[in-house]
């Protein structure tokens, strides 16, 4: 019986699956969802990880077990791939949007931000003030996808959500 | 030496690196200079503890003994290590911790960059997915280099003291033995003179820069990746195999 959900279903459900790092942002928004497809009476999800060591995977896995079970999937298999290697452009424009909400600056698109990897000045605008006139403090931030950042203008430090 | 031996001696260097590697910088938890510098090594060491799981993990389905990622890290002894001796080495000051990673992550960057190109797509998608991991690595640890080789006279001498003692590791980068013969004629392992010429030329690059000078090459101390290890290891793997070898079945 629910071999013949449909697909648009379960991302529904998945939709209230959040980053237990960055609550605004769903795995669909994040891109870690890569694909929800059936095979034979078995629900088969694929996710991948945004790096190899995000403590969060774990959290995530399990978290998407648990919302298809409350709907009635129990034949599910969580599957992580590294390949196609995750990428920061594969955010979607509404969590970007959540993302400066939450007061995060959203990642820039990777070409762009090779001028950062480079040591040179990238213009990130302040999630608060909504200023360019930022600084970089360190490349590492709060978590493995973070940088930080501080605003000369407003003078508050933010986090950027850094390229991959 | 089969072709299978072969392969799961290679994964195995590539995961000891990373898990050995990130083991030494998570040490610095709650030791960094600034809050900032603390939280940006242990961010390099989670990349590592997860780079090291993937490769683990492929070494473990290669092998084909039931054995798991979990296994490998906790309950072999220093002669099944097969980490280059430089990621060994002890944290020292923070001079000597940066110049370890500034010798190992460019070496891990071109190593990584090759790797990428492997006929063994499992090893090339990891290699992928480190790799933009690695590069932020590589950026960090030139860019402290040079701050601190470039900075202050005392800074300076600190940063070519480490560099001086540190570089009779660096010659065990670039050694190629059977195991890599056979993975580099499958077209599955990497050239190491090759990683030698883009290392030499971006580790110079560097140091001039940073305005230190690059030690002769002399003695070099090799044997890691035969597992002919330094007394540092044992003291690791005391520390980091304690939990799961006194208590077995424990679980979060």
């Amino acid at each position: 019986m629910k071999g013949s959900s449909k697909i648009e279903d379960i991302h529904t459900i998945l939709g209230h699956v959040v980053d237990p790092e960055i609550p605004v942002l769903t795995i669909e928004d994040l891109g870690i969802l890569r694909k929800v497809e059936w095979e034979g009476d078995q629900l088969i999800v694929t996710i991948t990880p945004t790096y190899s060591g995000c403590p969060a995977m774990a959290m995530i896995e399990k978290e998407i077990y648990g919302a298809l079970k409350n709907e009635g999937y129990e034949n599910v298999l969580v599957k992580s791939v590294l390949s196609p290697a995750w990428t920061t452009d594969w955010l979607s424009e509404d969590g970007r949007r959540k993302l400066e909400e939450f007061g995060i600056a959203p990642p820039l698109h990777a070409s762009a931000d090779k001028k950062i990897l480079l040591g040179k000045n990238a213009h990130i605008r302040c999630p608060r003030c909504k200023s360019e006139n930022t600084e970089m403090k360190s490349q590492f931030g709060s978590t493995a996808c973070k940088a930080l950042y501080v605003c000369k203008d407003c003078k508050e430090p933010f986090d950027y959500f850094k390229c991959l | 030496m089969t072709k299978q031996e072969a392969l799961f001696e290679y994964l195995l260097r590539i995961g000891d690196n990373s898990l050995i590697m990130g083991h030494r910088m998570s040490e610095w938890c709650g030791h960094g200079p600034i809050l900032e510098q603390d939280i940006a090594l242990i961010n390099i060491a989670l990349d590592h503890i997860g780079q090291a799981k993937n490769w683990l993990t492929l070494a473990c389905e290669v092998e084909g003994k039931e054995r798991t990622e979990d296994d490998l890290a906790y309950h072999r002894d220093v002669l099944d290590f097969r980490n280059l001796l430089l990621v060994e080495q002890p944290n020292g000051n923070w001079g000597d911790t940066l110049v370890r990673g500034f010798l190992f992550d460019t070496w891990n960057y071109y190593f990584a960059k090759a790797l990428t190109n492997s006929m063994n797509t499992q090893i090339a998608d990891i290699a992928t997915k480190s790799l933009k991991e690695i590069s932020y690595h590589k950026n960090y640890s030139a860019d402290w280099m040079v701050r601190l080789g470039d900075g202050t006279e005392e800074s300076h001498t600190k940063m070519q003291d480490a560099l001086n003692r540190l570089w009779m590791y660096s010659g065990e980068l670039f050694t190629m033995d059977e195991v890599d013969e056979i993975m580099l004629k499958d077209v599955i392992g990497v050239d190491l003179h090759l990683v030698r010429k883009e290392w030499d030329d971006d580790v110079n690059a560097t140091l001039t820069e940073a305005t230190l000078h690059r030690p002769p090459d002399a003695w070099m101390q090799k044997g890691g990746k035969t597992g002919i290890h330094t007394e540092h290891l044992g003291y690791i793997l005391a520390e980091m195999q304690f939990l799961p070898r006194a208590y077995p079945d424990a679980k979060w």
